[in-house]
């Protein structure tokens, strides 16, 4: 079997008296999409955020492509391949759609402290900046500023600036929030074939697209992970039923 | 390539800086030089700031410490040559100088080094911590000063002669108004290249949001540093320059009131906009002189137009004339 490109063990964190990942243990195997799953308040984001190096765990260990992360802070754990998306949109509502994605992608080339060159003219940043816009379907929406996008189009520019970033592993925090059905469908066909580039670990609440995708589910309730399994394990799984598609249903 | 409205009016701004004086000239008005002058250097203080604050969102109260260091440059070396007295003599002799050049080299390295000291400490603060801790540090600086009685102490030092600068007659005003606005040409330039730069979308990116630029795997604090740093030497340049305007440097370089008018010239003139400081160091100055003669308290008028602009007109006088900022 390979090794994990991503694997949390033990994982532990309490906001006082609320237990938010109890015991935390996953992989993310290469080539695979892994779907996180759990009612609101099941503590998903809040272990994305201690993968992403946002808040740091009480316990327990995250290692990445090999190695332990737990003193790596958000930026360096960028740096090396892990690219998350946020659940509510997190860009820069004065730049333009592709200067969003523009930032990203000299942050790639490792060289931030030019003081001369003008950035819009650099076809080195440019190209592959366009050419992750295209890929998402925002090509035409280039030039427009991102607070002035629609809601969903903002939900594509993130996927575009976490594809610039030409990631070893996605962190996706519920990427079809809030979008139609029609933007849901095309998003889980484009992350469907994501997987072959990097692996995702997804955490989404439309089931629909969570059936479609994920290679394996895991489901998260009360910080804790009751079952994973695939798609048909569980479905299958009488503890998944009660305490969480059970009540959906 | 068609120009945009706020492009025009940084032409006609640029024009009439340069138009006053020579007309002043020709009416055998010195004083209108002086204020000239006034509105370039200040200008440029505000271009430094206008990049910590216009473009960083990083509002440093402080900046007059910059300001009163390049100052302090011109007015200790000027009077450690004019004196004869060597700066130190053991174990090597170094002598002061009146070359502006060499002055102003000194102004932007004692600048920079003081700046990566209070950015690399300001700057994990945020928001009202660094306003405070900003002008904190400006008024440490400013004390010192008082409190030095080699260089004047508070009554400050006086520079004798205007310093010199190669090929240029500096006592000449309107040969030292062309200087002062060559250089403020320099740093506006600069600034309109560093903004278009790699380093000046990081710089606009970390202001508007943390969590992305750290979510693209790049440290907002290294950025702002750079920054705060840069935009601290171009007010030491300016205040090296303002020194030898008055022929005189004191304390009141370095207090409050200084930080506050050089946020004014930026606020009023428009946060972020290139020539925003320069507009705003222009109406501030002809307020000044224009209701201060008539009206001892001129600067009620100014406050209630301060107040008008926070409110009303975010971008300034120069967004009033030219509209909303488009994306850089």
């Amino acid at each position: 079997m390979p090794e994990a490109i991503l694997s949390l063990s033990k994982v532990t964190k309490q906001f006082g008296a609320l237990l938010a990942s109890d015991n935390v243990s996953l992989d993310l195997m290469p080539g695979e999409i892994h779907a996180l799953i759990g009612p609101n308040g099941a503590g998903k984001s809040t272990l994305i955020k201690q993968i992403a190096g946002e808040i740091k765990p009480d316990s327990g260990e995250i290692r990445f492509a090999g190695r332990d992360i737990g003193e790596l802070d958000a930026v360096e754990r960028s740096r090396m391949g892990l690219a998350r998306t946020f659940q509510v949109s997190s860009l820069m509502p004065e730049f333009s759609v592709l200067q969003n994605v523009v930032l990203a992608q000299q942050s790639v080339s490792g060289k931030i402290f030019r003081f001369f060159k003008p950035v819009l003219s650099d076809a080195s940043l440019l190209e592959p900046a366009m050419a992750q816009l295209e890929r998402v379907g925002l090509a035409d929406r280039a030039q427009m500023r991102a607070a002035d996008i629609s809601h969903g189009e903002r939900r594509q520019l993130e996927m575009a600036v976490a594809l610039a970033l030409k990631p070893r592993a996605f962190l996706l925090d519920e990427p079809m929030a809030g979008m139609g059905p029609e933007g849901s469908k095309n998003l889980t066909d484009f992350l469907g074939g994501l997987r072959a580039e990097a692996p995702i670990l997804l955490v989404e609440h439309d089931m629909d697209a969570v059936f479609a995708l994920a290679d394996r589910i895991s489901v998260l309730v009360y910080g804790r992970i009751i079952a994973t399994g695939t798609v048909d394990e569980i479905r299958g799984n009488d503890d998944v039923k009660r305490a969480y598609l059970g009540e959906e249903a | 390539m068609t120009m945009n409205r706020e492009t025009i009016l940084n032409i006609i701004l640029a024009v009439l800086l340069i138009a006053v004086p020579l007309i002043a000239q020709a009416m055998d008005e010195p004083f209108i030089i002086t204020l000239a002058t006034k509105v370039a250097i200040f200008g440029m203080a505000g271009v430094g700031l206008n990049i910590a604050l216009g473009y960083g969102g990083l509002v440093s109260f402080g900046h007059a410490a910059f300001f009163g260091i390049g100052g302090y440059a011109a007015g200790i070396l000027a009077s450690h040559a004019l004196n004869y007295e060597p700066i130190m003599s053991t174990p090597f002799e170094i002598n002061g100088t009146t070359q502006m050049i060499v002055i102003w080299v000194v102004a932007l390295i004692a600048s920079a080094v003081i700046a990566l000291l209070i950015g690399a400490i300001t700057l994990r603060t945020s928001g009202v911590y660094f306003i405070m801790i900003t002008l904190a540090f400006a008024q440490m600086i400013y004390y010192f000063a008082i409190s030095w009685p080699a260089y004047g102490g508070e009554d400050g030092l006086s520079i004798y002669v205007r310093n010199s600068f190669p090929g240029l007659n500096t006592l000449d005003p309107l040969s030292f108004f062309g200087l002062c606005a060559v250089m403020l040409g320099i740093v506006l330039a600069f600034s309109a290249v560093l903004i278009r730069s790699r380093f000046g979308l990081a710089l606009q990116g970390a202001r508007q949001n943390g969590q992305r630029m750290m979510a693209v795997g790049i440290a907002p604090f290294r950025v702002r540093l750079v920054a705060f740093v840069i935009s601290a030497m171009i007010t030491a340049w300016a205040g090296a320059l303002y020194a030898d305007l008055n022929r005189f440097v004191s304390p009141s370089m370095m207090s409050w009131h200084m930080s506050g008018e050089i946020m004014v010239f930026v606020i009023l003139g428009g946060v972020g906009r290139l020539f925003g400081p320069v507009a705003g160091a222009a109406l501030y100055i002809m307020l000044e002189h224009l209701l201060g003669s008539t009206f001892e308290f001129w600067q009620l008028p100014l406050g209630i137009l301060l107040l008008v602009v926070v409110l009303f007109a975010r971008g300034g006088l120069i967004g009033l004339l030219a509209g909303e900022r488009k994306h850089a």
